[in-house]
């Protein structure tokens, strides 16, 4: 779609992609695909497809960015060239350096940092392919992988994003919507504990507006985070099936 | 003050396990009166205490723990060894040479060099230091022979079995002298690198068939048919 689309919403109240205002695109999670990864995890989030691994707690390198009382948490995001139509620059950006940033900061609530003092945890965010609202699935995935690591975490942290496209309020906007649109709320969140960890806007809402968006994007977070908990919970099926024997 | 799981129910990191007069135990931790787990793992509540068996977990060292280990480095007045954990650990000369230790008489490298293993118990570590390795008891030191096999260290419970009784028979089926690193490391030591090579697959075998039931018993028999085929070619 290179040319501006004119309307985002027909006279049905579908978007372009045949979505409903408050529709989530489908998405599909696996855990632990990296062998060489302590913990990893795979989304698909629509057309995103995006890769994140976790590596440590180990030792810090350099050793000077350790802290005396806490775990450092790294974060890298990375788009791949082919991610996007026109090849990217695979040299990190202005953008990718500050979603790194972003993506460590709502993270960083969720880990017992202060478990492994002068320790140290990466996690690598590789996009494959993007579409809209990859910082949101990252989050996703970078959390399962932390997870998956085995490192101990107050809650799993789940993303998703709202916005405003032709003066209506929709939940998760794609790569067109994003563009075309008026605004864009992404919104990282831990379910159990009711907390936001990550709060962005991107173009102008009313405050009404602003309200109904972060509260539709919080409620397509709950609706990932079952999807999220359930990949999470297959790998270890047969775990449990294990432990399940040495009790007999 | 109700618990929120079934007995031995797999849980993710953050749900809630319990509220109330319940106490914190293994892997959860206590938030306003509430508890939620902090692993994936298995909940279990004993006692008004809510543990849960991590099944997804790093090897964390431990005063008293037995380790096995890897020279990664040869310093002043002491080495710099691998123990598959957050941090590195200490071995300090004296307590290899078991006397005053003087660096212009003493040439570390030509006791341990980078790359030698060694079995040892962690002597100190607290949140402030690197842990401390000691070899000082017996059946501590430098490995010289038999072979390295590594699993999880959440599955070093299932290799030992119930009271012992895995390791045990891999023991004695084998003939092998099998030493448990908790950090995941295995060393298996026999008369001939066929009879280890045997108890190393056996030890494998228990990492990818840990789910199934009745392990000990087809494990038993595992060792039982390799033997035999060693048999039949010698035969042969």
């Amino acid at each position: 779609m290179n040319e501006k689309p004119e309307k985002l919403i027909d006279k049905k109240g579908l978007r372009l992609d045949g979505r409903k205002v408050d529709e989530l695109r489908p998405v599909k999670i696996e855990v632990g695909i990296l062998s060489n990864a302590d913990g990893s995890a795979y989304i698909e989030h629509g057309k995103n497809k995006i890769l994140a691994a976790a590596f440590g707690p180990r030792e810090m390198h350099p050793k000077h960015l350790s802290q005396p009382d806490r775990m450092v948490l790294r974060c890298r995001y990375h788009m791949a060239p082919f991610s996007v139509g026109e090849r990217k620059s695979p040299a990190p950006s202005r953008r990718e350096i500050e979603l790194s940033k972003v993506i460590r900061e709502s993270l960083e609530p969720s880990v017992f940092l202060e478990y492994y003092p002068r320790t140290g945890v990466d996690v690598f965010i590789e996009v494959l392919q993007a579409d809209g609202g990859t910082r949101c699935a990252s989050i996703t995935a970078a959390a399962l992988a932390l997870a998956d690591a085995g490192i101990p975490m107050r809650d799993l942290v789940v993303a998703c994003a709202a916005g405003k496209i032709d003066d209506t309020v929709v939940l998760d906007l794609f790569d067109t919507e994003d563009k075309v649109g008026c605004a864009d709320v992404p919104v990282a969140f831990m379910p159990n504990l009711n907390a936001v960890t990550l709060l962005q806007m991107d173009g102008i809402l009313k405050p009404a507006e602003f309200e109904k968006a972060v509260n539709m994007a919080i409620e397509g977070c709950k609706k990932i985070y079952e999807i999220q908990k359930e990949a999470l919970k297959t790998k270890y099926m047969l775990i449990q099936a294990e432990e399940e024997v040495e009790e007999e | 003050m109700p618990t929120y799981f079934e007995k031995k129910q797999l849980v993710t990191p953050g749900e809630l396990l319990a509220e109330g007069e319940y106490m914190a135990g293994s892997n959860t931790y206590a938030e306003n009166k509430k508890v939620y787990a902090s692993r994936i793992g298995l909940a279990n509540c004993d006692n008004k205490r809510v543990d849960v068996v991590a099944l997804r977990s790093f090897y964390f060292p431990k005063v008293g723990d037995m380790v096995i280990g890897t020279v990664i480095e040869v310093g002043f007045s002491g080495w710099t060894v691998d123990i598959k954990a957050p941090y590195t650990a200490l071995l300090r000369a004296s307590d290899v040479l078991s006397r005053p230790f003087k660096p212009q008489n003493d040439e570390l490298s030509q006791v341990l060099s980078g790359g030698d293993l060694i079995v040892a118990k962690i002597a100190s570590y607290d949140r402030t230091h690197d842990p401390q390795l000691t070899v000082g008891e017996p059946g501590l030191g430098k490995i010289t022979r038999g072979q390295i096999t590594k699993v999880t260290p959440s599955k070093i419970p299932r290799v030992i079995g119930r009271k012992g009784s895995m390791i045990s028979m891999i023991k004695q089926e084998t003939g092998c002298q099998i030493i448990l690193g908790l950090n995941g490391v295995i060393l298996v030591t026999g008369k001939s690198p066929d009879d280890e090579d045997l108890a190393m697959a056996a030890i494998q075998k228990i990492e990818s068939e840990s789910h199934t039931s009745g392990l000990t018993d087809r494990v038993t028999q595992f060792l039982k048919e390799e033997k035999a085929k060693v048999e039949e070619n010698k035969n042969e």
